[in-house]
């Protein structure tokens, strides 16, 4: 690239040393200790599960008892919610792309950004801590439902105080997010010519903010139960499990929302941009993740038809949970619509996008099964839920976040990956995957409950076929990694715009200076994603 | 640092608007974290309403209602610090900050004496007399030191929060101009006192 201007260090050249990074204000670079720590906790949690699938390749005992099999399971879901899922896309992303996209240096509150950083780090801690010290990792579930919970001699506690320190640092992680969007756009941007992905994070934040103070709160009950005996959730001494159980899901359920609306927001950038066309229906596509994450508020009973509830109770969180599937599906159609008549790019980015589009639409489906009174009684804590709610958040989640490292490494790192190995990870990951869970539903349908070291003879074949399919998925994951760290050392250097973007991030020098932008970004006329050489219908 | 070009939308400006949307959005956390609480009170009220009753006598309404009536004072008096500042009195807002520590720290003492006299009857979670009560009044005892033990904790930090506003007007870096912190630490205080506010009728009125 030539450019008139001197060249402004990047920012990473802006300065040295480890004390600039973990005591840094800079939005990027925030963004990049969040990709690091998120993935280093991502392979615990990969390894944890591997273990798991381990275990369950041959019925009976093969490598670990099942106690340490009830704890591993736990901490799997803990470190995959907690720790990797919930902060992914938006602590990840968001951080270094949210200013970029809307035009602005960093956002609104970056002190209050980097103690987020330091709270998610040490809620971390005090999770792994389980592990070394004390009693053991708890054994509940990543649930932590009573009365189990208060009644296990394992560390709930400490897990427990994790859960609550990491939940706070995703509230100031949202409030962060709803001022900077308030705020900081860049002057001539309304809320309707942001880019989606900042839409999505808008609604998810709010979430962040309005449903995680409620499992702080609970969870603080669950210490406190556990501290002092008194009986809040457990029922022989006065208190009521099933509260819990509502408490508990008014956040974790909503929680879900957070997890899944930045995966949508990431392919509502990845799909314009590799399809070269307009998005469509951008009103559609934004509102309909804030009615996502309106109507999700309301759904948390589906995870306790069988707990009981009252029949007109179950009927209402049922209806609620099926008008979910609405925005959702809109979503769907919209993305598959742009792709219609669009000069397409097949890129790692964009398959990653149409595998989240088809991994998605299982999960999404099968989750309506759960959502059905009736069906639901049958598949309840079963396999089934196992391979629904992977199907989503990893089918979902996972892919997306794979997908935006690859669409956004040239811009943070200013060099290609490599495309070759990028696209065999991919079709690893996408194999493996489906054959680690889909046969989880077929064992589901058939009666084999979740959460249960061993199983009977006739569930063998299955979980076999789904154990090798989990080392399709690792070794896919381990590849992607490999390619994208020695990408980053020795790839080819490209210019700020590779994928022709027009979206404000690709403006700028990549990497980007330590202010982002050297110049006043231009708003690109007729909306963020009117390209040039659209084809009109 | 050879840079230039600033943005005018740029995050590192002084943002007084946003400083303050930033407060009131950690407001709704906050209010829905006594939320949770405030649910699990409604929920066991509705199932032990006899014992919850009884157990209800044993608080001192006197002293429930003088702190009810130091904390509203204390908000009228952070309000009117607020705007002394706005009107350039820097010392009458010092000042009127000062009574307002002051009424948080009587507040504090007076939850003391409240607290210890629970602690004297043995009622504190773990304590003999407390196992011996029927389970109702149990769970009416712990929300009470939970919910209340909660707030003075809010309480705590707010006078806090306001010594460093102190501390900052008295430097000059909060001041008529650029008061938003001062704003902020008013906001959080009202949110102490409204919390209060549902706690006094709940524990110490409903008879």
């Amino acid at each position: 690239m030539t450019v008139a201007t001197v060249e402004q260090p990047n920012f990473f050249q802006a300065k040295k040393g480890l004390f600039s990074w973990i005591f840094t204000l800079d939005h990027k670079r925030i963004g990049l200790l969040y990709l690091y720590s998120v993935g280093s906790f991502f392979i615990v949690g990969l390894l944890l599960g591997l273990l798991m699938r381990l275990e369950l390749l041959n019925p009976g005992r093969d490598w670990i008892e099942p106690q340490t099999y009830n704890q591993v399971f736990t901490l799997h879901g803990v470190i995959m919610i907690f720790l990797f899922i919930i902060p992914s896309i938006p602590a990840v992303f968001g951080n270094i792309f949210l200013p970029l996209l809307i035009g602005t240096d960093d956002v609104a509150f970056p002190r209050l950004n980097l103690f987020s950083w330091w709270l998610y780090v040490i809620g971390a801690l005090f999770a792994l801590s389980t592990l070394v010290f004390g009693d053991g990792p708890a054994d509940t579930g990543w649930t932590f439902y009573a009365p189990y919970s208060v009644r296990t001699g394992t560390d709930v506690s400490i897990t427990v105080l994790a859960a609550f320190v990491l939940g706070f640092s995703s509230i100031l992680t949202g409030l962060n997010f709803i001022v900077t969007i308030h705020r900081l756009r860049t002057p001539g941007m309304g809320f309707n010519q942001m880019p989606l992905f900042a839409w999505s994070l808008y609604a998810t934040s709010w979430i962040q903010l309005l449903a995680t103070p409620v499992i702080g709160i609970t969870l603080m009950m669950i210490i406190a139960e556990r501290t002092f005996g008194v009986g809040l959730f457990d029922p022989s001494i006065g208190g009521d499990p099933i509260l819990y159980q509502h408490m508990f899901w008014i956040y974790s359920h909503p929680a879900v929302y957070i997890m899944a609306l930045p995966a949508m927001g990431i392919v509502s950038e990845i799909i314009p941009t590799f399809a070269q066309r307009t998005i469509f229906g951008y009103k559609a596509i934004a509102y309909s993740s804030m009615a996502i994450a309106f109507i999700g508020y309301f759904v948390w009973g589906h995870h306790m038809f069988t707990s009981g509830m009252s029949g007109p109770a179950a009927i209402i969180f049922s209806i609620l949970t099926f008008m979910v599937a609405i925005p959702t599906a809109i979503k769907v159609f919209n993305w598959v619509a742009t792709l219609y008549k669009g000069s397409i790019n097949i890129e790692v980015p964009l398959l990653f996008a149409l595998a989240f589009i088809f991994n998605f639409l299982i999960g999404g489906l099968t989750g309506l099964v759960l959502g059905a009174l009736a069906a639901d009684v049958h598949v309840h804590d079963t396999y089934f839920v196992v391979g629904h709610f992977h199907y989503v958040m990893f089918g979902g989640t996972g892919f997306a976040f794979m997908g935006a490292m690859h669409y956004w490494f040239p811009k943070i790192w200013g060099k290609m990956y490599n495309k070759l190995w990028a696209n065999i990870a991919f079709a690893f990951v996408f194999i493996g995957f489906n054959v680690l869970y889909f046969p989880m539903f077929i064992m589901g349908i058939m009666g084999m409950p979740r959460r249960y070291y061993d199983y009977l003879p006739e569930f063998h074949p299955l979980n076999m076929i789904s154990t090798y399919g989990s080392w399709i998925l690792a070794t896919g994951i381990f590849i992607m990694i490999i390619n994208l760290i020695v990408s980053k050392r020795k790839g080819a250097k490209v210019g700020s715009n590779p994928w022709n973007g027009i979206t404000l991030e690709w403006q700028t020098t990549s990497p980007p200076p330590l202010h982002n932008f050297d110049k006043m970004p231009e708003l690109p006329e007729g909306g963020p994603y009117n390209y040039p050489n659209a084809m009109n219908e | 640092m050879n840079h230039t070009f600033t943005l005018p939308n740029s995050g590192h400006n002084f943002d007084a608007k946003a400083s303050k949307l930033g407060m009131w959005l950690f407001l709704y956390t906050e209010l829905l974290l006594f939320g949770g609480l405030f649910l699990v009170y409604m929920v066991y009220r509705f199932l032990n309403q006899e014992a919850f009753l009884e157990a209800s006598y044993e608080l001192n309404v006197w002293m429930g209602t003088v702190n009810t009536i130091i904390l509203l004072t204390s908000s009228l008096t952070i309000a009117m610090s607020i705007t002394a500042l706005q009107k350039g009195d820097k010392k009458l807002s010092v000042i009127l900050l000062w009574l307002t520590i002051a009424a948080a720290l009587a507040f504090l003492v007076i939850k003391y004496f409240e607290w210890s006299a629970k602690f004297e009857h043995g009622l504190f979670p773990g304590m003999e007399h407390y196992d011996a009560l029927p389970v109702g009044e149990r769970l009416y005892f712990y929300l009470y030191f939970f919910m209340t033990g909660l707030h003075a904790l809010h309480v705590i930090v707010g006078a806090v929060f306001i010594l460093v506003v102190v501390k900052k007007i008295n430097n000059g870096s909060v001041n008529q101009k650029r008061y938003s912190l001062l704003e902020n630490s008013g906001l959080y205080w009202h949110l102490v006192d409204l919390v209060w506010i549902y706690l006094f009728p709940l524990f110490y009125l409903i008879h």
